[in-house]
């Protein structure tokens, strides 16, 4: 309330802007402090790699947020990511076996990847919403199911025989510039030895940002938007004020569903295969993301940009770590307290979310 | 007149009530059946006794979590621990033993310690839940990340190895073994005892199933007939009745954390008896959730209040009899993750259309 | 001067129980009727019937002077008949603008084709309504969750009245109120009333309601026992009929 901030002194001023920005803060002072202690952090390379190994968390991440705002959880992203890595990978390499040009055939599998994937997404939004499931019941079910059959169709193992190119498009950039040579997007060129490769913005990377930005704008700007924080908020205020709230809810998790389609799509590029638990590692530092990023479990609070800060804490802290010879193991005690120190904060500042929207 | 049809009713009523609320249990039954005839060699005491030994683990995470979803909470940081103290205890188990302690000391000293440790997890995660408000997922989640962390730190990522000798023959042992018309001893096989005798000697009661038993009565018992029963399930019914009822709910959360804290370092300990290694948690284990599921499908609701050890231990059963059943009918193992889903599905849609019966 | 609602012979049985039996009364343009009762005398159930939560088992509702059947929270809301209980239907992490039209946003084209929120329109359409209550809210882009009891009965109110309701039925508006706030909402009151807005009045402070009500109807039992006129009446009086004290004839309008 604007009379009561206008009361306090300077001094609880900035530590109020403190702690509401703190995740911010600490990604800048994260960085300086890989920047002084591990040299080659602070580099076009390092900054390449960090962003290479992003469009998991950053995808996954990006489902949790919408999911979290309306106050529900989507534990099975992890493994349709999974599940449609293996069936765009499946897909991929049966066109090309029926002789199907590849890039063709890399199109066609995704786009009915992109129709597949979002079927469990479909079916969680009805057991939640029509069924009145639990979230975290009707997502974990879903785990189980799609799981399951990932496994079935690789028997275990990995999905084999993609094209070349589907790894030239994972190991590629925005811009690609082999110098006096080539210029190319998206895709990697074909380099003889002693080329010089100049790369900038990974391909995989890219495109979960193009969603980023289309989906920080549609949860800012648009009515779905508002009326998934007013899901989160108040449901019964929702449903008299006359949201469809059902239907909105099925909404929210076929787009989870959605995001998950693209991270395995992802997977498949970087990695040239695809694995059931491809996304078993990703569906925790997702909603870790999330939370860090300062949305509450109970819904109604949470945005994409801070998300994106929650995620290259993580990332930042993972590659750092990494670049520095630090087992990665530690990665997980970081990542630990810092989960519980942000919510902490939030706990110990109520005063913090009085702020203007 | 009224009087008479009330009754038909509430007869016809209560069973309903009685089958929807065993209906995990009658499932049990339906499965046993139909592996009997499709399984090969799963109608045997033999199966039934392996079916039980290898759920131990679930048993206890699935009663730690029992406590913790009654209170209206959840404790996502029992597999991490359960890694923990598996990797802690064989450790110094191994360390103590290569310092030429005697098996039977290093083996006591190492189960104390990796249990005395598992409680501090739990410790920690009470106090941010009661005194920091901080949501049960969340402060669990982070302390599955730590403790996993602090595991694989201290393995370094691989099993731990070269422990005493005997822990195995204590994990997997038998109360009784008996060779037919020779010999009948308890805890240990007959002395001798090779080839083809080896084959033939029966063993019935696994010391596993003995262990499970007096751990879940207690924990049971105290569900049931205590007044920390019965103050776990009046905070999760209502917090704020509880509060005002003069139930000191902090204290008692914290007492449940370190519960379900304690109960997974239990698993952990037990892991290595039964695996005479010492086991890190993979981060995509999932422990957690399958005990939770196990929970669930014992009638349990993740809004609290309402949870029994019996519908849990069910719960369990019914996952692990699936497991082995299609195992032992031929059936693609990946089929028991889509069977483990759907049932969990139908779990919680019967609990939905039947709220009043449970 | 007609009624803006008029309740006739309105019934309703939950199995055996006769919640509200035969209940007459009606609210005209302008006037604020306080509906008094004991928990249980019916007040709740009737004001259900009225909003569309139950229907009814016998009995008519007259709104505007015609008959209507009102099966649906939405057919109250769609012809002007607002309620508001003592939750409010407020999503607090919204902020106040965004409450007064959501599910109702105002949206603008951008780039031609894409539909986003209009913020700005919505705020000061938001302003307009608040200056016109005379309600003073810091800014509109706080969310509900920083404004007080009273702040927040003020923003729900302006969401009827900005989406033109006619009649507002008020559950208990001053139950969870400091004194200061209670007076402020008891002023707003008073002003829709000189704005030609029929209120209905909750509640179960006899105070607050002699303050404010042009007439009270009382309940007890399901039925209506008395009929007042304000300046007819004192506490004492109502306090009796109420808890049914005293032998009380019934008058004939």
């Amino acid at each position: 309330m604007g009379n009561i901030t206008t009361r306090k002194n300077g001094l609880q001023k900035f530590f109020l802007q403190l702690g509401y920005r703190w995740a911010i803060i600490f990604l800048f002072l994260e960085i300086i402090l890989f920047s002084i202690i591990s040299p080659g952090f602070f580099s076009f390379n390092g900054i390449q790699v960090i962003l290479i190994n992003s469009p998991f968390i950053l995808l996954l991440s990006l489902a949790e947020t919408f999911v979290i705002i309306t106050g529900g959880i989507d534990l099975s992203v992890g493994f349709v990511m999974g599940f449609t890595s293996v069936v765009s990978a499946k897909l991929i390499a049966a066109f090309v076996g029926l002789g199907m040009n590849d890039l063709l055939s890399i199109i066609v599998g995704i786009v009915i990847t992109l129709v597949i994937g979002i079927i469990p997404g479909f079916v969680n939004g009805i057991l939640i919403a029509r069924l009145k499931v639990p979230p975290f019941i009707a997502t974990f079910s879903m785990i189980g199911i799609t799981h399951g059959i990932s496994e079935l169709l690789i028997k275990g193992t990995y999905a084999k025989g993609l094209p070349a190119l589907a790894g030239r498009i994972g190991n590629g950039s925005l811009i690609n510039i082999v110098p006096g040579k080539t210029v190319s997007f998206f895709i990697s060129p074909t380099i003889q030895r002693g080329d010089q490769l100049i790369e900038i913005l990974p391909t995989v990377f890219v495109i979960p940002f193009i969603f980023i930005l289309i989906f920080a704008f549609i949860l800012k700007s648009t009515k779905f938007g508002q009326h998934t924080y007013a899901i989160g908020g108040n449901v019964d205020a929702a449903i008299r004020a006359g949201i469809d709230v059902k239907t909105h809810i099925i909404k929210i998790y076929m787009l989870s569903s959605f995001f998950a389609t693209v991270a395995g799509i992802m997977y498949v590029f970087r990695y040239v295969t695809g694995k059931a638990d491809a996304g078993a590692m990703f569906l925790l530092e997702g909603i870790i993301a999330v939370i860090i990023g300062g949305a509450s479990l109970y819904g109604g609070i949470g945005s994409v940009w801070k998300t994106l800060i929650g995620c290259f804490i993580i990332l930042v802290m993972e590659n750092g770590l990494r670049m520095l010879g630090v087992p990665t193991f530690y990665k997980l005690i970081v990542v630990g307290i810092i989960l519980i120190f942000a919510v902490l904060i939030d706990q110990l500042s109520p005063e913090l979310i009085h702020k203007e929207e | 007149m009224s009087n008479n049809k009330n009754s038909t009713l509430s007869v016809s009523q209560s069973l309903l009530s009685i089958l929807a609320r065993n209906w995990a249990l009658l499932f049990v039954l339906v499965l046993i059946l139909i592996f009997s005839f499709t399984g090969i060699n799963f109608f045997s005491s033999k199966n039934f006794q392996n079916i039980l030994h290898l759920s131990t683990i679930y048993l206890l995470l699935a009663s730690s979590e029992t406590f913790v979803i009654i209170t209206g909470g959840i404790d996502l940081s029992v597999g991490f621990v359960m890694g923990l103290s598996s990797v802690l205890s064989a450790t110094i188990m191994r360390e103590l033993h290569a310092a030429n302690f005697t098996p039977a000391l290093s083996i006591s000293i190492g189960s104390i310690v990796g249990l005395i440790v598992c409680i501090i997890p739990g410790l920690i995660n009470g106090v941010l839940v009661t005194k920091y408000r901080v949501p049960p997922f969340i402060s669990t989640l982070g302390m599955g990340g730590i403790a996993s962390g602090i595991t694989l730190v201290m393995c370094e990522g691989f099993p731990v190895t070269f422990l005493p000798p005997y822990l195995t023959a204590i994990g997997n042992g038998y109360l009784i073994y008996i060779l037919p018309g020779k010999a009948i001893s308890f805890f240990n096989r007959p002395e001798g005892i090779v080839g083809e005798e080896l084959r033939k000697l029966i063993r019935i009661i696994p010391n596993s199933l003995m262990f499970n038993f007096v751990i879940l009565f207690i924990l049971w018992h105290i569900l049931k007939n205590t007044k920390f029963g019965q103050h776990t399930y009046a905070i999760g019914g209502s917090m704020d009745a509880a509060v005002r009822a003069g139930i000191n709910t902090n204290k008692h959360l914290i007492i449940i954390y370190v519960l379900s804290s304690f109960l997974a370092g239990l698993a952990g300990v037990f892991n290595v008896f039964q695996t005479g290694i010492g086991n890190f948690t993979p981060f995509t284990a999932m422990y957690e959730l399958i005990a939770i599921a196990a929970v669930v499908i014992g009638g349990a609701s993740l809004m609290g209040g309402k949870g029994r050890i019996f519908g849990s231990v069910i719960g369990v059963i019914l996952l692990r009899t699936i497991e082995n059943g299609l195992h032992l009918s031929g059936v693609d193992p990946f089929f028991r993750f889509i069977a483990v889903g759907l049932i969990l599905i139908v779990a919680v849609v019967i609990d939905q259309l039947f709220p009043d019966l449970f | 001067m007609e009624y803006l609602l008029e309740v006739k012979n309105l019934t309703k049985r939950f199995g055996g129980l006769v919640a509200v039996n035969n209940m007459s009364m009606g609210v005209k343009e302008g006037e604020v009727v306080g509906l008094l009762g004991d928990n249980g005398a019916g007040k709740s159930t009737l004001i259900k019937m009225v909003s569309g939560v139950y229907r009814p088992d016998g009995g008519q509702i007259f709104f505007m002077g015609k008959e209507v059947i009102i099966d649906s929270p939405i057919k109250a809301i769609s012809i002007a008949i607002e309620t508001l209980y003592q939750d409010l239907a407020l999503a607090e992490n919204l902020n106040v603008y965004s409450n007064i039209f959501l599910g109702r946003e105002k949206l603008k084209k951008v780039l031609k084709f894409i539909n986003v929120l209009d913020n700005s329109y919505m705020h000061d359409e938001a302003k307009k309504v608040l200056d016109r209550l005379e309600i003073e809210i810091p800014s509109l882009r706080n969310r509900i969750r920083t404004l007080s009891g009273g702040q927040r009965q003020a923003v729900a109110i302006s969401r009827s009245i900005y989406w033109n309701a006619k009649l507002l039925i008020m559950d208990e508006p001053t139950a969870a109120l400091g004194v200061t706030e209670q007076k402020k909402v008891l002023a707003l009151i008073r002003l829709l009333r000189s704005q030609g807005i029929g209120i209905i009045v909750i509640s179960h402070q006899l105070y607050d309601v002699f303050s404010v009500a042009d007439r009270l109807v009382i309940m007890r039992r399901g039925e209506k026992v008395a009929e007042r006129n304000i300046k007819e009446t004192n506490t004492d009086e109502v306090v009796s009929l109420i808890v049914g004290a005293e032998k009380v004839t019934q008058r004939s309008d």
